[in-house]
């Protein structure tokens, strides 16, 4: 029933080794592309209406077609292999079960590009990973798919796989090429964009392993049969890493017209919620964005049912709605407590801060503290004001967007559940012994609103 | 004298080859985590000194790089750096508790060494096994899924992996 594009061979006994993935129609996707004209390829990945996996969402190949040629200057591709934002574990998955899907991807958009050095930026703590990765290298180079002169076309490239060290920031694209010039993880002002000037001051692309893979069936189906795929802007497979309060966390593949209501309840995807628990909120695309307590999950502010895409998600703005973002499904039961959960958040990002820009270095900081003392039955009404107040000044005020990725999960979660942080001041006691629970925030399956 | 071994050099020789003439400063990460895992899993500043020297860099630019990645580590730490993912995700599956129960099995703190110096707990922020939650980092793997009983195995097939070893 649900297309798989990227998953639909992870089960094959050896597809992580070449001769397997070979043997089942892999790096026929090369062999299609290197036909094709670099321009040709672009222009086939535009039509498939491909949306970068990351978390942004930018069309790949409007972001591909920025690139600047200066003749003699060399480009590059560079995969961001960084997966760092809370409830995201999707590129590990394919990386690990299905490295030469990545590998296969690079190449043709390595070729498209022109990028004769290639390389894959990964999260220093997936430690196990690049031998996984550089053994897939090996054995496509082994078979005449890297290296010089290939397919005949007399294009080189060679992919090397470099690891960072532990910083949740070099998931931004220009702290990537920082960190990958062996700095510490600042981004850069921009303009200039990567395109125009990207590593060692060459134009450059960087894109999500995610979205490179996809570059495959692309090439497999045809732009044009990948983007009927879907609806809407939101053409394509999407990868969704499920975790939290349910049954079967994991990494899904979905099409993006299912309902999120079915996502979370069928047994082909989530499984429901453990122990009978009913369903509180839900952060549907990674710690980032905005959190919807349950009767905003399923249906829209209109009444409309919510679908697991990138329109649907964010229908309502921010005051009804959340975002697609990278695809970590964060799902909290009754049990959970809102102030504790979005406390680990300010921690991540206020540990995550590089620290460039005062508002996001000093804000994270206050808003931490402040939800501390909420969480820890010390807080006072006024620091639920002080809260938003300080979220506002650190959004849309930084250089990176980390400041407001920052700033989002604070915003929504007051905006939802302010009854819950206003409990927390009110039962300083109470609250250190017993979680506020449903309140309203009933299952929308049960309560209708 | 600090000196990597002849196989850690060939490495760094392979490390080298991945970059463009002239761009060998990208090869400070990577190099740094071969310096951590030979030289006693922390970085001294002799030891970054030396790196700076094999990458033809100034020490502050290996001093700045080395202070910014939490995985380089930047005091001495036991054989067997528990690190305990303490984020959103990770809490709601109880992770707290596996913390605690940590604590309470090892004797120490978060941020401690057993007096031993086997065991050092750290609690870090996501590591991206979110799913297979609760979870932590040992050494160049994730142990996922963790409950008391677990993690009692795990410190048991440290001690006795510790026990051949020595
Ligand atoms: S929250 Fe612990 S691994 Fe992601």
């Amino acid at each position: 029933m649900s297309t798989k594009l990227l998953l639909d061979k992870a089960n094959i006994e050896g597809i992580r080794f070449y001769k397997a993935y070979r043997e089942n129609g892999g790096y026929a996707a090369v062999e299609k592309a290197f036909k094709m004209t670099p321009t040709e390829i672009v222009e086939e990945v535009k039509k498939s209406g491909l949306r970068g996996r990351g978390g942004a969402g930018f069309p790949t190949g409007m972001k591909w077609s920025f690139l600047a040629k200066p003749e003699g200057v060399p480009r590059y591709l560079v995969c961001n292999a960084d997966e760092s934002e809370p409830g995201t574990f999707k590129d590990r998955y394919l990386m690990e079960f299905l490295p030469h899907l990545l590998i296969e991807g690079l190449i043709i958009s390595s070729f498209a590009l022109g990028s004769n050095r290639t390389y894959i930026y990964i999260r220093g703590e997936y430690a196990w990973i690049p031998d996984i990765l550089e053994h897939a290298i090996e054995e496509a180079k082994q078979n005449g798919w890297l290296g010089k002169n290939i397919l005949g076309t007399g294009f080189d490239c060679e992919i090397y796989v470099q690891r960072g060290a532990g910083a949740y920031i070099c998931g931004e694209e220009t702290a990537l090429i920082e960190s990958l010039e062996g700095k510490r993880g600042n981004p850069r002002i921009k303009p200039p964009f990567p395109a125009i000037k990207g590593l060692w001051e060459s134009p450059t692309v960087v894109n999500n392993v995610e979205t490179l893979a996809a570059i495959v069936p692309i090439f497999n189906i045809g732009g044009e049969e990948y983007a009927k795929i879907g609806v809407g802007k939101s053409t394509g497979t999407k990868l969704i890493s499920a975790c939290g309060n349910i049954n079967k966390p994991g990494v899904y593949e979905i099409d993006m017209t299912i309902s999120v209501e079915e996502f979370v309840y069928s047994d082909e995807y989530c499984g429901g919620i453990p122990n009978g628990k009913r369903l509180k909120a839900c952060i549907p695309g990674g710690s980032s964005v905005p959190i919807l307590p349950a009767n905003l999950l399923f249906k829209t502010a209109k009444g409309e049912t919510r679908l697991m895409n990138y329109e649907s998600l964010s229908d309502g703005g921010f005051a009804t709605g959340s975002m697609m973002g990278s695809g970590g499904f964060i799902v909290l039961d009754e049990d959970q407590c809102i102030v504790r959960h979005t406390l680990t958040l300010a921690r991540f990002y206020h540990h995550e801060s590089c620290g460039q820009c005062s508002p996001c270095r000093e804000g994270t900081g206050w808003m931490k503290r402040v939800l501390y003392n909420l969480e820890y039955g010390k807080g006072k009404l006024s620091d639920i004001d002080l809260l938003w107040d300080i979220q506002r000044r650190i959004e849309g005020n930084t250089i990176c967007p980390l400041g407001d990725a920052a700033a989002w999960p604070v915003a929504a979660a007051i905006r939802h559940f302010r009854d819950e942080f206003e409990w927390h001041v009110l039962n300083p006691e109470e609250s250190q012994v017993r979680n506020f629970g449903l309140a309203h925030y009933a299952d929308a399956r049960e309560v209708m609103v | 004298m600090i000196q990597f071994s002849e196989k850690s050099l060939n490495e760094v020789q392979k490390i080298f080859a991945r970059y463009p003439e002239g761009k060998q400063k990208s090869a400070l990460l990577p190099v740094l985590h071969l310096a951590q895992e030979e030289f006693g899993g922390w970085l001294d500043v002799p030891v970054m000194d030396y790196v700076a020297e094999l990458l033809g860099i100034t020490p502050i630019e290996v001093y700045e790089v080395a202070t910014f990645y939490s995985m380089y580590n930047m005091k001495p730490v036991g054989k067997f750096v528990f690190e305990v993912c303490q984020t959103g995700p990770c809490m709601l599956r109880g992770s707290d508790d596996i913390i605690n129960y940590i604590k309470s099995k090892l004797g120490i703190s978060v941020g401690e060494t057993t007096p031993d110096g086997l065991f050092t707990l750290k609690v870090v922020e996501c590591l991206g096994a979110c799913g297979y939650a609760p979870m932590m980092q040992l050494g160049k793997h994730f142990r996922e899924h963790l409950t008391p009983e677990k993690v009692d195995s795990i410190i048991e097939e440290c001690r006795s992996f510790s026990a051949i070893n020595n």
